[in-house]
């Protein structure tokens, strides 16, 4: 037998349930309480495409140092869902806690000997003191929370509060829950005290950080970014962005005056109806915006190659989730790269950016709309369920009200009136992006045919092989210009000088940052480079360019980001070694430590993709 | 296909409405589409209603999908932004650019292919949702681009010009908009131009989804004894319910009918619709008896034409979604956008 773990605010405990049972708002409510005792948190909610009863778990790093990423490993696992047992006990490190309901007894062979064994008789407890079935299930969560909170040593009374909070204006369920917290923790201090190792310690580690998930966090962003029209089509891990986009906006989008809106939100029949109204909108003026998933993108192509030729603002939120085909619609990847970059037939390009974390979904959220109207093309914000769907601990959100929306090249009646000249797709100004006007803006002056069909700088229709050559570099020519106003990589220098650097993005970053930590206290150095956006801007490739070796970290199987600097680099494609995670887990610290360290120890052999689950 | 455009000459004497346009003013680029196509004929009407209607061209937004009938935006309302967009999709492009901007008039023009195949989807919900637009279908029964298969409207039995016949039932988009909740329905002939002019002068006044079916025979492949979508065919079988004129809100209107002949129907914007009724009981404002006629005379191999279905006092999508009087597409970052301020009591709130 192992010693017993033994660690204060650095844990990771995981909730294995059922789901449609009740347990995450329980669950939720001990990981805000140990955010109330100021130490920081990571969360990640694994759950099924399924509403009632199949495996949910909901893991709850506690990271005193504040490492947001999935560390790997479980230290503590309350075993709630019998059809996991077995893959629960065996995750478990060894020396960790298995929590359990002890009403029936298991067999000893379901317990492994180097693991501690902690038996709490929840459903008999839970059953003694409620009558109604519903209430035994639901009230036997808080029961093992107010039990889990007693074994790392919690403050209850955070726990309390926060069941206030949570029910306010439901007054008559604070009582039981209240109660049933207290059971949990009074058999705790009478019958298991000291049994186990871990604790929870008050800290000032979280200062003002938010805790938010990224689909709220950019449903905010669109609202601050002034989106006025969302259409879109449900689909999983994406339509909570729609959802808290309709929150936000009851909220914060209507005339006090009036009581009428300030925005509209339609549910199309599909994806492809979704993108359609979105560039029906922001032809017509308005900031709009879908929020989708890959397999929505995929029914998209034919609309985007539309936007992209015809040049019309557009924002595609994408919530990556497992593909191909309907994949792992409830697991994390980022894989829809190389669908996005270039999707639509013929030949195109779209812009991207990455954020890395909700904070960041709320900035990029707002900036896709500037983006899409300066640069008159669709703007997919890549997002993943990670980011999405989970709560993360992040940085508050920031707005400064001096910004003004920056709503392109539009000729105004003004200007039309003053007699300025105006053609659709004409490069007046040599950055590739032509001037526009909105329908209905002059009573006979700026109108002009907007069509997917090819055309001459006058927007005349036109077959004309030097016509279309001409708008087609043009728009290359666009490409470039956007790296001017996209977001540019984040560069980290290592402390050492390096031949080696590692390219990432998205939710990598959480893991990454701590893996880098871990590798420099090994000794080994590493330059790192966050992309944020696609095109590329030139100081990504001097980056690679700088380094013998360049890691590339992401969660696809093919190295969808390694291809595409590969491409639109021009490089040579040994230059790069990828490390790739792509089980629908998010990608933890562990992994690229060791992934990283490993390649670097057999380095001088032709060690370049390995492939890991 | 080459552009080509229209001389600007303007005769003086030529007439003008009450805008000061003249019908030129309201035409578009030279129509590349065969000689004798209905859908000229269509756009002709667009153009002589638009000009009767006193429209500023820049109130227009024209909307289209592809195929012929989608290409003939380019044909009328040069002054006019237009938007051609993907096949069958253009429903969606027009929700949506009715969503930015609540103050323009919205015209779609689609063909069977394009509404009643590929986007008959998109057809149907844009109607559901109570678009408030003029949406004409050019209806031919043909693909004409990709020269003559049989599209989703062409009746069963009814020969290709190839000599094929064809075995499907066909869709009738009076019937699906009629389903679907339009709220102005009408169905009207290329070759009649008396009925549609007004037919179309009073869809554009309607503040709702409105719906006119246009059998517009295509001359180069589905003109010829065996089509059911043949010019000589619809003047035969032609079952028309009423005429009807139109008057713009308050105008006077002098009564010289026999009794029982006339119908007037007031539309919420204080338009008068005048139906003079030639299919003796046909009440244009009973739904479920409209759509038995409808079913009945189609039994009998009957087109029937008129305005088929009207509801005088729609809710158009704006209303039922309660968004402000200012069109969306007018706002700025002093309406829309929150501030530091409120972001501050945001994050609180999620602490």
């Amino acid at each position: 037998m192992p010693k017993p773990l033994e660690a204060t605010n650095d844990f990771v405990v995981k909730f294995a349930n059922t789901n449609g049972s009740g347990s995450a708002s329980a669950n939720e409510l001990f990981a805000r309480a140990i955010l109330r005792m100021g130490v920081p948190i990571a969360v990640r909610n694994i759950f099924p495409s399924n509403i009632q009863g199949l495996p949910t778990w909901y893991e709850v790093r506690v990271s005193g140092e504040g490492w947001i990423g999935r560390r790997g490993g479980v230290d503590f696992v309350v075993a709630m869902n019998g059809q996991t047992w077995d893959k629960d006990v065996k995750e478990l490190e060894p020396g960790g806690y298995l929590l359990y309901d002890s009403t029936k007894p298991m067999p000893q062979s379901k317990f492994r000997p180097d693991i501690n064994v902690i038996g709490v008789p929840l459903t008999e407890m839970a059953n003694s003191r409620y009558d109604i079935p519903r209430d035994r299930q639901l009230l036997k969560n808080m029961i093992y929370i107010g039990a889990v909170g007693a074994l790392l040593g919690m403050d209850h009374e955070e726990m309390v509060k926060l069941v206030g909070e949570q029910y306010a204006g439901k007054d008559r369920l604070i009582k039981p829950n209240v109660e049933a917290l207290g059971l949990g923790r009074d058999y705790v201090l009478e019958h298991l005290k000291g049994k186990c190792g871990l604790s929870v310690k008050r800290s000032d580690k979280v200062g003002d950080r938010i805790f938010v998930a990224g689909n709220d966090a950019a449903a905010l962003g669109a609202v601050y970014g002034g989106a006025t029209v969302a259409a879109w089509y449900p689909i999983t891990p994406s339509t909570s962005v729609a959802e808290a986009f309709a929150a936000h906006c009851k909220r914060l989008r209507v005339d006090p005056e009036t009581k009428k809106n300030l925005y509209a939100i339609i549910q199309s029949e599909d994806e492809l109806s979704a993108i359609g109204s979105v560039i029906g909108a922001s032809w017509n003026g308005a900031r709009a915006f879908t929020a989708t998933s890959g397999p929505g993108i995929s029914l998209m192509q034919e609309f985007l190659g539309l936007a992209y030729s015809a040049e019309i603002p557009a924002v595609i939120f994408d919530i990556q989730r497992g593909g191909p085909s309907t994949g792992m619609p409830t697991r994390t990847q980022q894989s829809d790269l190389t669908l996005c970059a270039y999707s639509s037939h013929g030949d195109t390009k779209h812009v991207m950016i990455f954020p890395q974390d909700p904070h960041e979904a709320f900035e990029f959220g707002a900036l896709s709309f500037d983006l899409a109207d300066r640069l008159q093309t669709p703007i997919f914000v890549m997002l993943d369920l990670d980011i999405g769907m989970n709560d993360w601990l992040v940085k508050p959100f920031k707005w400064d009200d001096a910004k003004a929306y920056d709503r392109g090249k539009l000729v105004s009646y003004e200007e039309l009136e003053a007699g300025k000249e105006f053609w659709r797709y004409m490069d007046v100004d040599g950055d590739a992006i032509c001037y526009r006007t909105i329908p209905g803006v002059h009573p006979t002056k700026g109108a002009y045919f907007t069509r997917g069909s090819s055309r001459n700088k006058y927007a005349k229709y036109s077959e004309e092989g030097s016509d279309y050559v001409e708008n087609m570099t043009r728009l290359l020519r666009k490409f470039e210009t956007a790296k001017k106003y996209v977001p540019g990589p984040v560069i980290r220098q290592a402390k050492q000088p390096t031949r080696h650097g590692v390219i990432y993005f998205g939710s990598t970053s959480a893991a990454m940052d701590e893996g880098l930590d871990a590798l420099e206290k090994q000794g080994i150095h590493i330059d790192t480079l966050r992309v944020r956006a696609f095109p590329f801007a030139d100081s990504v490739i001097d980056f690679i360019n700088a380094h013998d070796q360049v890691f590339v970290v992401e969660q696809n199987r093919d190295a969808q980001m390694r291809a595409l600097l590969v491409n639109e680099g021009a490089i040579d494609p040994a230059r790069f070694i990828s490390i790739l995670h792509y089980d629908g887990t998010p990608i933890t610290a562990r992994f690229i430590t060791k992934e990283i360290a490993e390649r670097l120890k057999a380095f001088g052999k032709p060690a370049r993709t390995k492939v890991a689950s | 296909m080459t552009y080509l455009a229209k001389p600007k000459f303007r005769h003086p004497s030529l007439e003008k409405n009450e805008r000061g346009f003249t019908r030129r003013d309201y035409e578009g680029s030279i129509s590349t589409l065969c000689a004798g196509c209905g859908h000229d004929s269509i756009s002709a009407a667009i153009i002589q209603a638009c000009f009767e209607l006193n429209i500023e061209p820049h109130r227009i937004a024209k909307m289209s999908g592809i195929g012929c009938s989608s290409k003939t935006p380019d044909y009328f309302l040069g002054q006019s932004h237009g938007f051609n967009s993907v096949h069958g999709r253009m429903p969606s492009v027009l929700t949506g650019a009715n969503l930015a901007n609540k103050n323009l008039i919205y015209l779609g023009v689609s063909g069977d292919g394009d509404s009643a195949s590929i986007g008959l989807g998109q057809f149907v919900h844009c109607v559901r949702r109570g678009v408030n637009m003029t949406y004409i279908t050019e209806n031919n029964g043909v693909y004409g681009l990709t020269k003559g298969q049989f599209s989703a409207t062409a009746d069963r039995g009814s020969k290709s010009k190839a000599g094929g016949t064809n075995t499907d039932s066909p869709i009738d988009l009076v019937s699906m908009a009629l389903l679907a909740g339009a709220t102005f329905v009408g169905r009207s002939f290329s070759g009649d131009k008396p009925q549609l002019v007004p037919l179309i002068k009073a869809a554009l006044s309607h503040n709702g989804p409105a719906f006119i079916d246009v059998i517009s025979p295509c001359v180069a492949f589905n003109n010829h004894a065996g089509s059911t979508k043949s010019f000589d065919f619809v003047r035969d079988h032609n079952d028309a319910v009423n005429r009807l004129d139109f008057f713009e809100g308050r105008a006077e209107i002098v009564t010289d009918y026999e009794p029982g002949t006339v119908q007037d129907v007031e539309q919420h914007d204080g338009s008068i619709i005048r139906l003079h009724k030639i299919a003796d009981s046909y009440d244009p404002t009973n739904k479920v008896a409209t759509m038995n006629y409808l079913a009945t005379h189609h039994e009998k191999g009957e087109v029937v034409t008129g305005l088929l279905y009207l509801d005088p006092n729609p809710k158009d999508m704006h209303q039922l979604l309660r968004t402000v009087d200012v069109p969306l597409n007018r706002l700025g970052v002093k309406e829309l956008c929150p501030g530091a301020k409120a972001l501050d009591t945001i994050n609180d709130e999620y602490r």
